[in-house]
């Protein structure tokens, strides 16, 4: 068992497992920071891990779909945006209806697209390219865990440092942390509010679109119905516990991905049975949830000099 | 009835109207034969005994999971995992359907054990909450997919029966709930379900413990300054919801629809279950009506979507539009302020004369 | 000092949407490089005249004329850049930022598509410096004490430039130690040129550190005085005034025997851990009305959620009919029967979006005349709704209108009738009449008398003094979470001796009559 964990093959499984999961929960980040949850995560991947098979099958190109797709999720970002802040919808009930939306909508359209029901068998699109880089390549153990990972993981190991530098080095992550701590505070000194939050909507609807891309285009082949399956709403969670922070975030995510990891090898080994192994995901989140907020809750407490 | 209860209602049919609209021109832009589908999804279900009969019979689930919701979205809970209970209702009914051969108590048991089971299913998230202060709203979203799992893993390998492919073995005959209607499949579970809703409108607006949920839903800090235990109303409001739903669950899975356990993916049925909250006003009684109007959209869309080339999902998209339209404060809010002002001017005058 | 007026505010009036007039015909001149007091009560208009000058208010008639020219400020953007800078009670101050980041916010300066933080912690430093504020500039907000923070909100003032300075209550939170510091600093601020606007109540601060004071009260001017030609008597007498005398005829007191409710000691911190209620003891009898008098913020609050079983963390004892109520719910505190008018309507007194009849059984459902063991009765409730609607004059089409769209005064007289209607022998009232028509508020106090001929207790918080005076048999001033003063004879007790004990004037260290032992 524990040979089988502490191989470079299994670190390279946790990071494949962990990267839609990061983008979402880098996503859901920076929307919390800007005082808002994100829960349309969901529904924002599943039409996005769509969206990515068409775009790159009609461009035959994997990168001008990944634009596209990105684009396509900065417009949904927007569009939550302009509910919640401009018509104060409750932005729960905003994304729930944006995720009934898209496990229906793309059921459509990929049905209008291409005739198929639930899969896309019969679209030809590009999947993205896994890339080896040389000098890194030869170090020993954490060469061979990086080498051949596919350029979205690379990517988000590299989103992680961009968001962590947007959030705590320019102007705007200044902004978008103040107005989601103390809005009144930020008003008070000239920033708009809304366009602050604007701003961490469209980035998080855009974020969550490379995972959503990842998805049927690196992580599987083809777009499934349903694919999406919960990770938006674990990466609200992973979010959460890693304080909605880039790195916190994505320790979180290697967390999740770690575990995912065990319960396959586990299920190789059969230890656990494949429903199990599907069940893990889930369960750590619920039980990293009671753990985490348990001890906040232990920590306010003392604070309140009980 | 007074100018903002007006609006409201008004708006909502607005907000429905507008929906409607919306999903008749993406039909118009994906169709090749758009007429031909809004016809069909408009006018279907009156084509025959059979689609009436549809249109009843996918009222009842949707029944059960928009009541529960009301209840719990009555006590300020958010609790998403009704969907979940749902699911984990029709397993426990059919495990209990499958082994009790015996008339009458096949059916009874299997229904009170859906139910019960459904309860202690949404309590999960609701005990977290009073111990670990958790958010309720994300445990419950997790719970969903574990009731989900548990449920694959149940029919591959408790109750599955290996002559069929990811099904579980025959409900007994005696489970099977009767059909009411000859030539249909609608069946007991919609006299339950009515009853429940009208038994789920009386427990908030008629009991003691109703009131109370409604209040801590309301406003939390003045429930506490009337002496209320809000610990008992979150646990109450959740452990109940979860009953309906569990119920919901398992009414369905004895219904003629299904001969055998198959449920291997969420149904939806928690999510259509907040459409029907949020166009009831977190009133039960309201329900049945919501209800009505969802199954029907569905019964036409599935006739659509077998006559044409558009498929049944374009529901899902009217439903959406539907909670965000009706739920968008600022959505006619202008109209509705000029309403109230007249209104109020014109009781001014009154009061002058 | 060359006495050039750098502000005029000429004849503002401010009325509220709901219909109150905060601001009436106010006058103010500030001239440069002096510290000008604002003084009055609560609720006389100080925070509005200031935000109208900090544009967050748009006045109803007036003008504002800086340096001789008139202006219009529409916001505080506005006002910040023609020169005026506010300190708000409540901080506006971002906590998990460093004090630098919090000064530069929204004005960062950078470095390409970065902050440029090296400048940024450069110029805080600077200004921190050139003003000799003792600041680290690294220090995240969070972990920095409170007068520290209010240092930070200074030097953001400053950093954008503000000539003219507006503090509202800043010592409100300080130490003493820390209100030293501040005053050594708002000097040399002075002698640099800046003009200072002090919103207080606390005579002696002003006494030390302003140079001329505003005074007003119920939205009025009262004048401006030279504050070395004004005694302090003068100015809390100005400040503490009865508007018009109210006329109830009291009826001759009867007291009970048996002590209703018995304080003992009772000690009372607030969640940031500050001491708010200290040591305090006191007894209360059937038949009187015990009025607690005092500035806002000097413990009544917590006094009242620790009686009524809102605060359960607090030491001493409290009994309630000789039962100590330490393990006591609300509901079994309620059961005792104690009734509550809380202090904010909205946040913890009714559900707006409930009706009338609904808001008006949340203490009294599970009374048998309401309810079955399960089932509410409505024709019981709907019967007893329509009495109490018309015995409480509360104005509505109907007992099914949402509360929330109700006057104030109907909302409360909803309240009151609800808390009156279970015929309680302890009532503790806060704030019971404020912001509401005269009519609901001569109505509320006349039924607190009867309740009080009818040998109930009552416990009447409030900021009204002339209600206080007319009411009480008893009168206790709270100051710092302890009586100040206590006066058994209310009708001898003259304004400005009250308005001392409320502002820490005068201080009486052996109080008489407050136990019954």
């Amino acid at each position: 068992m524990l040979e089988s964990i502490l191989t470079p093959s299994f670190f390279s499984s946790v990071l494949r497992a962990a990267t839609p999961i990061l983008y979402a929960t880098l996503a859901s980040g920076v929307a919390s920071k800007a005082g808002i949850t994100n829960m349309a995560l969901e529904g924002i991947m599943l039409f996005s891990a769509l969206f990515g098979v068409i775009f790159s099958s009609l461009t035959q190109s994997a990168l001008i779909g990944l634009l596209l797709t990105i684009l396509c999720g900065a417009l949904l970002g927007m569009f939550l945006a302009f509910f919640v802040l401009n018509l104060k919808t409750d932005e729960i009930l905003a994304a729930i209806a944006i995720n009934l939306m898209a496990t229906g909508g793309t059921v459509l359209i990929l049905l209008a697209f291409s005739g198929d029901r639930g899969v896309s068998s019969s679209v030809q699109s590009v999947a993205t390219p896994t890339v080896t880089i040389p000098i890194i390549k030869d170090i020993p153990f954490i060469g061979e865990v990086l080498s051949g990972q596919n350029v979205l993981t690379w990517l988000s190991l590299l989103a992680v440092v961009v968001m962590h530098l947007l959030l705590y080095k320019t102007p705007l992550g200044l902004n978008i942390r103040s107005v989601g701590e103390n809005k009144n505070a930020a008003e008070s000194v000239g920033i708009n509010s809304r366009r602050v939050q604007y701003i961490a909507l469209i980035l998080s609807g855009a974020l969550t679109s490379i995972g959503g891309f990842f998805l049927s285009g690196g992580y599987m082949n083809s777009f499934t119905k349903d694919m999406s399956s919960g990770r938006g709403f674990i990466a609200l969670a992973a979010a959460s516990m890693g304080g909605n922070t880039p790195i916190g975030g994505f320790l979180v995510s290697l967390l999740f991905g770690f575990a995912q990891a065990l319960a396959n090898i586990m299920q190789l080994k059969s230890f656990l049975s494949y429903e199990f192994v599907l069940m893990v995901p889930y369960l750590t989140t619920l039980i990293g949830l009671g753990i985490y907020y348990y001890s906040q809750k232990k920590k306010r407490e003392r604070l309140s000099g009980k | 009835m007074s100018s903002a209860k007006r609006f409201d209602i008004l708006r909502t049919l607005l907000s429905v109207l507008i929906a409607l609209a919306i999903s008749f021109l993406i039909i118009l832009f994906v169709s090749d034969q758009p007429f031909e589908a809004i016809k069909y999804l408009l006018i279907g279900p009156f084509t025959s005994k059979r689609n009436l009969g549809t249109v009843v019979e996918s009222m009842i689930p949707l029944i059960f999971t928009g009541t529960g919701v009301c209840i719990m979205f009555s006590a300020n809970q958010i609790n998403l995992a009704s969907e979940g209970a749902f699911h984990v209702g029709g397993l426990v009914a059919s495990c209990v359907a499958i082994y009790v051969t015996a008339d009458f108590v096949s059916p009874v048991l299997a229904l009170v054990c859906a139910g019960l089971v459904g309860a202690l299913f949404t309590a999960i998230p609701a005990v977290m909450k009073i111990t670990t202060s958790t958010n309720e709203m994300v445990s419950s979203l997790m719970i969903n997919y574990i009731a989900l799992y548990f449920g694959t893993y149940m029919i591959n390998n408790v109750i599955g029966d290996p002559a069929a492919s990811t099904a579980s073995y025959a409900l007994s005959d005696a489970s099977e709930l009767p059909t009411l209607i000859s030539g249909t499949r609608v069946h007991l579970g919609i006299v339950i379900a009515l009853v429940v809703a009208v038994l789920g409108y009386f427990f908030l607006y008629r009991t003691k413990i109703g009131y109370e949920l409604r209040l801590t839903g309301e406003n939390g800090e003045f429930a506490r300054y009337s002496g209320i235990s809000i610990v008992k109303v979150v646990m109450i409001s959740q452990l109940l919801g979860g009953f309906v739903a569990g119920l919901g669950g398992g009414v369905e899975m004895l219904s003629p629809i299904y001969s055998r356990f198959t449920w291997t993916s969420l149904l939806g049925y928690g999510w259509d279950a907040i459409v029907i909250c949020t166009l009831s006003k977190k009133n039960p009684l309201y329900t049945p009506l919501a209800a009505l109007f969802l199954a029907y959209l569905r019964t036409g869309a599935s006739i659509m979507a077998r006559r044409t080339d558009v498929s049944l999902e374009i529901v899902q998209i009217t439903q959406g539009i539907i909670i965000l339209l009706v739920v968008a404060e600022q959505f006619l809010s202008k109209y509705k302020h000029r309403m109230i002002a007249k209104e109020s001017k014109a009781a001014l005058k009154e009061e002058e004369a | 000092m060359d006495n050039q007026v750098v502000l005029q505010m000429n004849h503002i009036m401010k009325i509220y949407g709901n219909g109150v007039v905060a601001n009436e015909d106010v006058s103010l001149e500030l001239r440069k490089g002096e510290i000008h007091a604002l003084l009055g009560e609560n609720g006389a208009g100080k925070s509005t005249l200031m935000k109208v000058l900090f544009g967050m208010e748009a006045p109803d008639q007036g003008e504002i004329l800086l340096n001789g020219n008139p202006v219009t400020i529409r916001s505080p953007q506005d006002a910040i850049s023609k020169g005026i800078g506010m300190v708000h009670q409540h901080f506006m101050l971002v906590p998990s930022l460093t004090v630098a980041e919090n000064i530069i916010l929204g004005v960062a300066p950078k470095k390409g598509i970065f902050i440029d933080s090296d400048k940024a912690v450069k110029e805080a430093q600077k200004i921190a410096e050139e003003y000799n504020f003792d600041v680290n500039v690294t220090d995240r907000v969070e972990e920095i004490p409170v007068g520290l923070k209010q240092k930070v909100e200074i030097l953001k003032a400053l950093y954008r430039g503000a000539e003219i300075l507006i503090l509202d209550e800043p010592t409100a939170v300080l130490t003493p130690q820390e209100t030293e510091e501040l005053f050594v600093q708002l000097k040399k601020l002075k002698e640099k040129g800046h003009t200072i606007i002090f919103i207080s109540h606390k005579l002696d601060e002003i006494k030390k550190i302003c140079d001329r004071a505003s005074i007003m009260r119920n939205g009025k001017s009262m004048g401006t005085y030279e504050v070395a030609d004004i005694t302090t008597q003068e100015m809390s007498r100005l400040m503490v005034g009865r508007e018009v005398s109210l006329t109830f005829d009291k009826n001759e007191q009867h007291l009970t025997e048996d002590v209703l409710m018995k304080v003992r000691n009772l000690t009372v911190h607030n969640s940031q851990g500050v001491l708010k209620v200290d040591d305090l003891s006191f007894d209360l009898k059937g038949g009187e009305i015990l009025g607690i008098a005092g500035v806002e913020g000097n413990g009544q609050t917590e006094l009242i959620n620790t009686l009524t079983g809102l605060n359960k963390k607090y030491r001493g004892t409290v009994e309630i009919k000789g039962k100590d109520i330490a393990k006591f719910s609300i509901e079994d505190i309620r059961s005792l029967s104690l009734a509550h008018i809380p202090e904010d309507r909205m946040a913890s007194g009714c559900a707006g979006n409930l009706t009338i009849q609904e808001n008006l059984f949340s203490n009294q459902y599970k009374d048998r005349k309401y309810s079955g063991r399960l089932l509410l009765k409505p024709r019981a409730i709907e019967k007893r709704s329509d009495e109490l609607i018309k015995e409480f004059l509360i104005k509505c089409r109907s007992r099914k209108q949402n509360v929330a769209m109700l006057s104030g005064g109907n909302i409360q007289k909803v309240i009151v009738a609800r808390e009156f209607s279970t015929s309680p022998d302890i009532i503790i009232a806060n704030q019971p009449t404020r912001g509401i028509d005269v009519g609901a508020a001569a109505f509320i106090r006349q039924r607190l008398l009867e309740f009080r001929d009818a040998g109930c207790a009552v416990i009447l918080v409030s900021a009204d003094l002339t209600e206080i005076f007319s009411l009480s048999d008893r009168l206790a001033v709270m100051y710092k979470g302890k009586f100040a003063g206590f006066f058994t004879d209310v009708e001898k007790v003259s304004e400005d001796e009250l308005g001392q004990h409320m502002l820490g004037i005068k201080k009486d260290d052996v109080l008489e009559g407050v136990l019954y032992e």
